[in-house]
């Protein structure tokens, strides 16, 4: 698929499944998408190993926006772009925006065949700065 | 440094933060999300599980294994934080380095950490001990008062604002609780000083 494809990322598996269920309710399966959440121990947090896994599972070649939730999520994002490394990690991004509104804004944008710097723009435009 | 005190450095690594586990969580429950004990405690047991294998590495990859190690296994944000600074350290430290190269290698895995957690001195974390173990580095302190001098360095976040990570939410809140991550920071320093001294 060549559309941009969307990870998301919380420390709750809970809020990462059910803001993944609102993306698919937007976009179908026009988007690649993967959702990651929890420590991998059963608690709350993020792991770099699973970010990974979801980047694999939502790659494509015009490129993944990452959407996260509190701090953690974003440094365990990005150290998990800088593990995958380049080439692909030039075609990854980690947005600041909110991580409900963001991914389905992205996603959005995604399933018109919108690039991936267009697709992070849209996201960020819902973070005040 | 060789393979065997590089094993034994691991071990009491991981002994330390064992012993403190409860402790790093109590102050990581004052002012974050209160799982740094647990976290650190994984990624520990998971170096000491491999500490021959590390230890049978030549230094600059063996540190780069634990950072690695450490990303994978400690989770949370302390994860990529000290994954960070010992993969930046063994990627510019020599296979056996003297004083001048640990203080550079030191000086750049600091700016690494710094660069990950996009965070600065005086923002009440881990950088505030590492910058003055660099600095005491930097003018020759032996390993006994660069310990100390991390201890205080932690303890000196006590009155600090926290302005990066979970603690930030809380604002003036933040103010009179150490910093965990500083904290864990002082008591791997103190292993680490206290293992190169007995080697000296």
């Amino acid at each position: 698929m060549s559309n941009v494809g969307i990870v998301i990322v919380s420390h709750s598996p809970l809020v990462a499944e059910g803001t993944a269920d609102m993306v698919r309710q937007m976009v179908g399966d026009e988007v690649p998408l993967a959702w990651c959440g929890g420590n991998g121990h059963g608690g709350l947090g993020t792991s770099v190993e699973a970010i990974m896994a979801a980047i694999d599972k939502a790659w494509s070649e015009a490129g993944v926006a990452i959407l996260v939730d509190l701090g953690g999520a974003e440094t365990n994002s990005e150290m998990a772009v800088e593990m995958i490394g380049e080439p692909r990690a030039q075609k990854i991004i980690v947005c600041n925006a909110p991580i409900v509104e963001g991914a389905v804004m992205a996603a959005t944008e995604a399933s018109g065949g919108a690039s991936l710097k267009e697709v992070v723009a849209t996201a960020h435009e819902l973070s005040p700065s | 440094m060789t393979a065997l005190n590089l094993s034994r450095l691991i071990t009491a690594a991981a002994d330390t933060i064992a012993a403190h586990a409860e402790e790093l969580t109590a102050l990581d429950q004052a002012i974050g999300d209160g799982d740094h004990g647990l976290n650190m405690k994984r990624g520990f047991e998971a170096l000491r599980s491999e500490a021959d294998a590390f230890a049978g590495k030549p230094l600059p990859e063996a540190l780069k294994a634990i950072g690695t190690k450490l990303v994978m296994t400690v989770g949370g944000a302390s994860g990529p934080l000290f994954g960070t600074l010992f993969m930046a350290l063994g990627k510019d430290i020599s296979a056996a380095p003297d004083r001048v190269d640990l203080t550079a290698a030191f000086g750049k895995a600091i700016e690494a950490v710094a660069a990950r957690g996009k965070s600065q001195i005086g923002q009440k974390t881990m950088l505030d001990v590492l910058q003055p173990v660099h600095e005491a580095l930097a003018v020759g302190r032996t390993p006994a008062e660069i310990a100390d001098i991390a201890d205080l360095a932690a303890e000196a976040t006590v009155p600090m604002k926290a302005l990066r990570g979970r603690a930030s939410f809380l604002g003036e809140r933040s103010i009179g609780h150490m910093d965990a991550g500083a904290r864990s920071t002082a008591l791997l320093v103190r292993i680490v000083a206290q293992t190169i001294g007995e080697d000296a």
